[in-house]
């Protein structure tokens, strides 16, 4: 049986989904724990999500 | 504050009328859906493509007569000398235009050479043209809006910047919206990424790219449509500016970490060249895709949902479609700004690496 190509496309799309929710999980406990670094991170989360998007995207473009 | 109330049932009545209308207009038989939604899909392709003349909007007449809105662009071409003529010739596309002797039309956006006034595109088997293709200098949509918004940066920044030796310093007019975000990008993106010691000296790039991109992208949300960074030649472009920057300003460490990385052991190091080599590389693609794929993919979402609008035969289905396009159309106007700002971070980012200086020793 032959997988279409939109099936892993959707698979990549999950692992983006969950990789960028545990990042802003992450982000929102690290501000929690210390408020005035809140910037810092906040730039930090924006560049991690910004690299695993360009990933989701590869992929939605490679169907 | 009594008279602010009164007009939220009348709104939401105007809505729903607008809704049902909408959706009695499609109570057709099964064929003229399928015809809405491959004109909805056309329509977007149509919205991501560049073309020869800026057209806001048509609309057939009563009359059958398809009425455009908008003006003619010049077409400059190169095909054995210059040949410039307006891209009203081409009739939005449904005619050949005849130029000293030498016929051109427009297939897929882009102009071909044909053989005579009823010359058609021959293609081969995998739908490419065959025909030979003049290379084209032409003043297009995009070309158009690029040259409006660098127009209006540099009037607006230079205002800006005469205001400030007048006033003292102090900022006024547009001047005191824009302030805080030149702040914003020199001591949060310049400031911490390329180091007090150098980053001035690459402010005017990062400042242009930013404000570039951030006023494209929100002209791409308006409903003139032009939507210049989901070309990927203009993303292209721009990632190859932050390539040859990041290059030419690299400094002895910054090659010595690529070609023969300090601390650890030779045979890793041979590894490592190449990847490091390859990696200079793939930062600015990931740069150029980023931006055009970002920007593709949330129009191409938006645009799907509002045609869902007109496809959902009943109101329910098409007012929820209105809020999620509405909430859809807020998340790009963020988003616009956070590629703007992503765009200019990275670049930073790629900046300090190639002027970072080591004082310590070789251990890390």
């Amino acid at each position: 049986m032959e997988i279409p190509a939109i099936v892993g496309a959707g698979l990549v799309v999950i692992g983006a989904g969950i990789g960028i929710g545990r990042i802003g999980g992450s982000a929102m406990d690290a501000i929690a724990r210390q408020p005035e670094a809140t910037g810092k991170i906040q730039t930090a989360m924006l560049i991690a999500a910004a690299l695993i998007e360009g990933i989701g995207f590869a992929a939605l473009f490679a169907v | 504050m009594r008279r602010k109330i009164s007009l939220k049932p009348i709104t939401l009545f105007l809505l729903l009328i607008t809704f049902v209308s909408f959706g009695q207009e499609g109570h057709g038989d099964g064929e003229q859906k399928t015809d809405l939604k491959t004109e909805i899909k056309e329509y977007i392709q149509h919205h991501l493509q560049d073309s020869y003349d800026f057209s806001l909007t048509s609309y057939t007449k009563d009359s059958g007569e398809h009425v455009y809105v908008g003006f003619p662009l010049p077409v400059i071409l190169w095909d054995n000398g210059l040949k410039v003529f307006s891209s009203s010739k081409f009739h939005h596309g449904e005619s050949v235009a005849e130029v000293d002797g030498n016929f051109y039309k427009v297939h897929h956006a882009k102009i071909y050479k044909v053989d005579g006034v009823h010359g058609e595109i021959i293609e081969d088997d995998s739908h490419h043209a065959t025909n030979e293709k003049p290379l084209d200098f032409s003043i297009t949509k995009n070309v158009f809006l690029i040259m409006m918004v660098l127009s209006m940066m540099f009037i607006m920044f230079r205002r800006m910047a005469s205001g400030y030796q007048k006033n003292g310093g102090m900022p006024k007019g547009l001047g005191r919206i824009l302030e805080p975000i030149v702040l914003y990008v020199r001591d949060d993106i310049a400031k911490p990424n390329i180091g007090e010691k150098h980053y001035k000296k690459y402010m005017s790039y990062l400042l242009t790219v930013f404000f570039f991109v951030w006023i494209v992208n929100l002209f791409g949300l308006t409903p003139i449509g032009i939507n210049v960074t989901n070309n990927i030649a203009i993303t292209f472009c721009l990632a190859m500016i932050t390539y040859f920057i990041t290059t030419f300003s690299g400094n002895k460490n910054y090659w010595k970490h690529i070609f023969w990385m300090p601390g650890v052991p030779v045979p890793m190091k041979i590894i490592l060249a190449p990847i490091e080599l390859l990696g200079t590389i793939i930062k600015p693609f990931s740069l150029m895709i980023r931006l055009y794929a970002n920007i593709t993919a949330g129009h191409i979402v938006l645009m799907s949902i509002i045609g869902m609008m007109f496809v959902f035969h009943n109101w329910i289905g098409s007012s929820l479609s209105f809020v999620l396009a509405f909430v859809l159309g807020l998340l790009e106007l963020l988003v616009a700004a956070l590629q703007a700002y992503i765009f200019t971070v990275l670049s930073a980012l790629y900046f300090g690496m190639a002027v970072e200086e080591h004082d310590h020793d070789e251990a890390h």
